[in-house]
């Protein structure tokens, strides 16, 4: 059945244009300028965006952001902080870890057979990959070293990003990160802020499904 | 004429909207914030007119390769691990995902929202299969614990406020407290979803964009629970309407900010979730299998047609919805259909047959709102009167909508042929024009005149034609 529904809706397709009405002629639109901030103002720029979305964000020099997150962390109650050990702050995260700390709970098993902790756990902790400055977003590609659960089932996402990859557009992202010549993850996101809702009367609250609080350390 | 039976219904329901002061009430507070906060975005209306054109452009440039950049898309996601299927009909589709969580045995499943799920009921359907379809975006929770459908296409559950949902919960949901508070009712509906995330053993999900050259999937959204869908099950449907498909990954930008803008007025949304695979070998979580369905469901047979065509470029903002003075007053449910609003009255009656919701076409003041926000710029105008005429065109039609002519009667096809031979005759017309002047007021209401002047009085004729006044003041353009 599937095979003839493909062979017919694309012949059904194809047979339009070859009655008498030719391709569309479809003029390419100007390209619109872009965005063209100093790394500073990219920097003021993403966080002033994600704050507007409730985020919290810090801007850290690369050698103090794990003392601040570990003030951060001890001023609160948490159960333990997920990670994965090969993401690009593993071994400094392991390194610096103490005891008076939520502990550190690496995620290294499939899914299937730590579903339970997953769904569990207060706080995550990945990298970014990039920031766009102009609507304010995170970019993650998760992968086999920072999967794509830690960003989405603990209620606390911290995100670490380095501020020289704070991007003016999402389009620029797209082209200087050459994301054409590498091969798409499996899952690319944008985050913009803790997960919310206005399904209620146009009331926005935040911490719907996804995370009640999203952290973001910008390395300066 | 006697009326069918989509516009008795539409009649009756739209009356009855009308009556609702609550849900007029809800709508308007909605509908005015909506608007305000698209407005704001766009306060800039040159970038703003820059951007739209390239919305434009971009949509109608992939329209005009659709077939190929299908095939492009297919070709993409197979190689790099998901499953493609095509479906005819809602039937098909339905019956595709039901071979695909029976074969994962999949007894509970979670759906993200998806407007061309709604299409093909599949809840209903896969209900009656003994599969439960649990919807998890929020507003859409909320309406199928109340068994109803969604009244607008980007938040389903507006028709509602917040005491209407406090007293569902309360009585729907076990062991839920009586609260109008909106934080408390979000809770309420997180700590319900956990579990279901958890233990949902396959994920279902629309597609906002189709990127053909890497074949990758888009979703845009503010909850997390559509990521939830997409990424905790095993397994993963993606469901899209054949026109989702864009060229190119650079396309997605303008287009993604063209939907967060015109939907709700943000510049993104929290959520942009882009999808190219299954699984990796080495990666620990992710679905094992992802599948999209591609739906014709009538679409082929609109691409047809140059000016019906531009119907496709639709990306389901519901800007048009929010800015339509129809839907502003009724909301969705009056329309009876699963598209309501503008895009509803273009797009329903050419995929049912305008015999079967022509009656949506007539929704319309033609004040050009929605042409005005539509972030495509479909030209609604053009389209809606095209319907109207296709409508009353007997035998073949020019532009070969389906069940056009359900509206041709003789009465009502002699009354316009006289019309036009009598405005087409001069002498004709100042004969009638006098007879009218003396006789008009005793026309019998017949045909259109009955149809007009049911809901109107009908003005009385002057006992001088303009052209008997003119011509006693001494204009005379007979000449
Ligand atoms: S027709 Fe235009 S305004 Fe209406 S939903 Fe589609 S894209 Fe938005």
């Amino acid at each position: 059945m599937t095979a003839n529904a493909r062979a017919n809706i694309l012949s059904r397709l194809r047979a339009t244009t070859i009655q008498g009405q030719g391709p569309f002629i479809v003029p390419d639109a100007p390209i619109i300028a872009g965005l063209e901030l100093s790394l500073e103002e990219r920097i003021g720029r993403l966080q002033r965006m994600l704050e507007t979305m409730h985020a919290e964000v810090r801007v850290v020099s690369a050698g103090g952001w794990l003392e601040e997150l570990k003030a951060m962390l001890r001023a609160r109650t948490l159960n333990g902080l997920l990670y994965g050990p090969a993401a690009p702050f593993g071994p400094a995260l392991e390194g610096a870890w103490e005891e008076d700390l939520p502990p550190l709970v690496p995620y290294i098993e499939p899914v299937e057979q730590c579903r339970e902790r997953l769904f569990n756990i207060d706080a995550g902790i990945t990298s970014a990959r990039g920031a766009i400055a102009e609507t304010g977003a995170l970019i993650l590609w998760p992968s086999a070293a920072e999967p794509r659960l830690i960003s989405l089932t603990p209620g606390l996402h911290i995100a670490v990003l380095d501020a020289g990859m704070i991007f003016n557009t999402f389009a620029e992202a797209i082209d200087q990160q050459h994301w054409l010549r590498h091969r798409m993850p499996a899952n690319a996101l944008l985050i913009s802020g803790p997960s919310k809702t206005a399904d209620i009367e146009l009331t926005l609250t935040f911490g719907v499904h996804g995370p009640k609080e999203l952290v973001v350390f910008i390395l300066s | 004429m006697t009326k069918t039976a989509d516009a008795v219904i539409f009649e009756r329901n739209a009356a009855k909207a009308l009556d609702d002061g609550q849900l007029r009430r809800n709508l308007r507070s909605a509908m005015t914030t909506l608007s305000q906060r698209r407005r704001t975005l766009f306060a800039d209306t040159e970038a703003f007119e820059q951007l739209r054109a390239q919305g434009e452009s971009i949509r109608r440039r992939a329209l005009s390769q659709l077939p190929a950049l299908l095939e492009q898309l297919e070709g993409r996601c197979t190689a790099n691990g998901i499953q493609v299927h095509w479906a005819e009909t809602a039937a098909e589709a339905n019956a595709i995902c039901l071979d695909i969580l029976r074969r994962h045995n999949a007894r509970r499943v979670i759906k993200g929202k998806s407007m061309v799920s709604e299409e093909m009921h599949l809840n209903h359907f896969l209900e009656e299969q003994g599969i439960e379809a649990l919807e998890t975006d929020l507003g859409e929770y909320i309406i199928q614990l109340d068994g109803e459908t969604p009244s607008h296409i980007i938040v389903p559950a507006i028709h509602k406020n917040k005491d209407q949902i406090a007293r569902l919960f309360h009585e729907r949901i076990p062991d839920a407290p009586y609260t109008e508070v909106v934080e408390e009712l979000n809770a309420i509906a997180r700590q319900e979803l956990r579990e279901k995330f958890r233990a949902g053993e396959a994920g279902i999900s629309g597609v906002n964009f189709a990127v053909a050259e890497t074949g990758t999937l888009c979703l845009v959204e503010n909850e997390g629970n559509g990521r939830m869908c997409t990424t905790a099950p095993p397994v993963h449907i993606a469901l899209m309407g054949l026109e989702k498909v864009v060229e190119k990954l650079r396309d997605v930008p303008p287009l993604l900010r063209l939907l967060t803008g015109s939907a709700t007025g943000q510049p993104i949304t929290t959520y942009f979730n882009m999808i190219t695979s299954p699984r990796r070998l080495d990666e620990l979580d992710g679905p094992q299998e992802v599948h999209l369905v591609i739906l014709d469901n009538g679409r082929s047979s609109i691409y047809g047609d140059a000016e019906r065509r531009a119907t496709l470029q639709c990306i389901r903002c519901g800007a048009c919805l929010n800015h339509c003075p129809i839907y502003t007053r009724l909301g969705g449910h009056a329309y009876g259909h699963v598209y309501p609003g503008p895009i509803g009255s273009i797009l329903t009656p050419q995929l049912e047959g305008l015999d079967e919701a022509g009656v949506m076409a007539s929704a319309s003041t033609f004040c050009g709102a929605c042409e005005e926000v539509c972030p495509v710029k479909i030209p609604f105008t053009e389209i809606l009167r095209m319907l109207r005429n296709e409508a009353y065109a007997q035998g073949e039609s020019e532009h070969d909508v389906k069940g056009h002519g359900y509206r041709y009667t003789t009465v009502e096809g002699l009354s316009w042929k006289s019309w036009a031979l009598y405005n087409t005759r001069p002498g004709l017309a100042r004969i009638g024009s006098q007879i009218l002047g003396k006789l008009g007021q005793h026309l019998p209401m017949i045909g259109p005149l009955k149809e007009w002047t049911r809901t109107r009085t009908p003005p009385p004729f002057a006992p001088k034609s303009l052209h008997q006044l003119a011509q006693e003041r001494g204009l005379d353009n007979d000449r």
